[in-house]
């Protein structure tokens, strides 16, 4: 018989808390800006297929960092929870800030029960209001931390980096195609120098406020982000690029072909 | 259930679960008190207790499809309301018209937009217009113990199809059938009369704004010889809601759109009531 090691409450959670960053400090970043009209995300993601970014209800969108079928868990519940909710009550009764507690709530008891790994994800959940003043923006981190972005938020690999370089340019009020252009460069800056991301390896959506349906999210197709983006010079694709995309994109059980949600696991998107 | 949405605690685990891309679906294992179809109703007839709406047109133009319903509930003899809303957009592509017991049509539609929505949320994309046109075909045939009550609810649903570049009008019947009608078609008490109005009115060529005008009129016939469908209501300045999709998404024509179209077609009808005349041969 062995005896079980004591761990300390404090080193446990500091371990649990150093295994998610660590998972999230290997993707990419995702940025989100606010504009004159609403809120931009923008990420690097190669993959047309497995969204970072996407729609939550009317004025809500969700974007995340990390392992992609935990945000996608995350993502799937929270569209399920604001359909039902709107369905039950009305429309108007979704909002942002009961979405961003309910996620809160989850991480939080995930992260602190013993018998579940921490998920190793950050969130935004943003929702535009009527004017730039309304618009809401809440970042989540891994551990059920809520925290309220103002003008601009960065979350994954090199946050840090990429949020010096938005400090420095941000400005309010500015129009889609310069938020646009800010937040790839900024995506693209790094402390050895600045390369170009190609078109294709962007994922950049939007809420639109003067969007006259009420489902106020867009996905910028890529014709109309080479016209947002405009002459940025040749593209230098990421050097680990290549690497990441040998990582298999689905569990040995799952055949490739199927698509993202049709087996009992979705597949782990390539970190980056 | 319901009531603890949202509500400050853990999201349910069942929630997490990917799967079912559905949201009836989910519903009916989260919380099926929501359904309209989990209800259970006492026996008897239900049909005088609830105000029931009338007539819905559809015809197709090239490049998209228009729809358009008169705006008058009925309860026996009496006007249960005379500004109600029978058409509504079914996503962004498609819209759908009611007929049939109010109360419930009203529900279903909601559940149906929520449906579409869901699907294109979970899935990342739309789903096909076959694939909307028979979700709601499973909406109404879980209806079927409610109709045979006396709360029957058909719908008409019409949408541009992104796969084949064209309006599609499908139509219904109680028990779930599906049944893709070309050109025009309407259902409701006022619908024989203007489907036969639409027939001597329709051409392929129609142009948007046409076909808009051709609805009107026929709406107009409908109101003429069926006690249950309305009138354009002058003093009022009530008029059918008319939606049209295209390529570019649908839209409801705004009131004064609408408005102007029908006192065009008032002013003909001042000179010639029974409308225009189609020619013999």
């Amino acid at each position: 018989m062995s005896m079980p090691f004591y761990v300390s409450p404090e080193q446990l959670m500091k371990d649990r808390a150093d295994y998610a960053r660590k998972g999230i400090a290997r993707g990419r970043s995702v940025v989100v800006v606010q504009y004159a009209d609403g809120v931009l995300f923008v990420s690097e993601n190669p993959s047309q297929a497995l969204h970072k970014v996407s729609e939550i209800y009317d004025r809500i969108a969700f974007a995340a960092v990390g392992r992609y079928n935990e945000f996608e868990n995350l993502r799937i519940a929270g569209v399920r929870l604001a359909d039902m909710r709107g369905y039950s009550y009305d429309r108007r009764d979704v909002t942002g800030r009961g979405l961003a507690n309910a996620y809160a709530q989850t991480l939080g008891t995930i992260f602190s029960s013993g018998g579940e790994k921490p998920y190793e994800v950050e969130l935004f959940v943003a929702e535009i209001g009527e004017s730039a003043a309304d618009d809401q923006i809440y970042r989540l981190t891994y551990d059920g931390q809520v925290a309220d972005v103002q003008r601009y938020g960065v979350m994954g690999g090199a946050a840090d980096v990429v949020a010096g370089y938005l400090e420095e340019r941000y400005s309010d009020g500015a129009q889609l195609a310069d938020a646009v252009r800010l937040a790839v460069s900024a995506l693209g800056h790094t402390e050895d120098g600045d390369r170009v991301i190609p078109d294709d390896d962007l994922e950049v959506a939007i809420l639109d406020r003067t969007r006259t349906q009420p489902r106020k999210f867009v996905r910028i197709v890529p014709a109309r982000l080479r016209q947002l983006l405009g002459e940025r010079g040749p593209a230098e694709p990421n050097p680990e690029r290549d690497m990441e995309r040998s990582v298999p994109p689905a569990g040995p059980e799952s055949p490739p072909s199927q698509p993202p949600m049709a087996g009992d696991e979705p597949p782990v998107a390539p970190p980056g | 259930m319901t009531s603890d949405l949202f509500g400050g605690a853990r999201i349910p685990a069942s929630f997490m679960v990917p799967g079912t891309s559905s949201f009836t679906d989910f519903l009916a294992g989260q919380a099926p008190e929501l359904l309209p179809s989990r209800r259970s109703l006492p026996p008897g007839q239900a049909a005088d207790l609830a105000p029931h709406g009338t007539t819905i047109v559809a015809a197709t133009f090239p490049g998209g499809v228009v729809m358009a319903g008169d705006r008058r509930a009925t309860m026996g003899n009496v006007i249960a309301q005379r500004d109600i809303e029978k058409v509504f957009p079914a996503d962004e592509f498609s819209a759908v018209g009611i007929a049939g017991s109010a109360g419930i049509a009203v529900e279903m539609v909601r559940l149906f937009q929520t449906e579409l929505e869901h699907y294109e949320k979970i899935e990342g994309i739309t789903l096909s217009m076959a694939g909307k046109a028979n979700r709601l075909a499973a909406l109404i045939r879980s209806n079927l113990a409610m109709a045979m009550q006396g709360l029957a609810v058909v719908p008409l649903f019409a949408g541009f199809d992104h796969a084949t570049h064209v309006g599609r009008i499908f139509s219904y019947d109680v028990t779930g059938g599906r049944y893709e009608e070309t050109a025009f078609h309407s259902v409701g008490s006022g619908s024989l009369f203007a489907r036969g109005a639409l027939k001597k009115l329709y051409r392929p060529d129609l142009s948007d704004g046409e076909a808009v005008l051709a609805v009107v009129q026929a709406l107009y016939d409908a109101a003429d010889d069926d006690s249950a469908t309305g009138g354009p209501d002058l003093t009022r300045r009530i008029f059918p809601v008319v939606h049209v999709i295209t390529g570019d998404g649908g839209r409801r024509l705004s009131d004064d759109e609408v408005a102007e179209v029908a006192d065009r077609m008032i002013a003909g009808r001042m000179q010639r009531p029974d409308g225009p005349q189609a020619g013999l041969s």
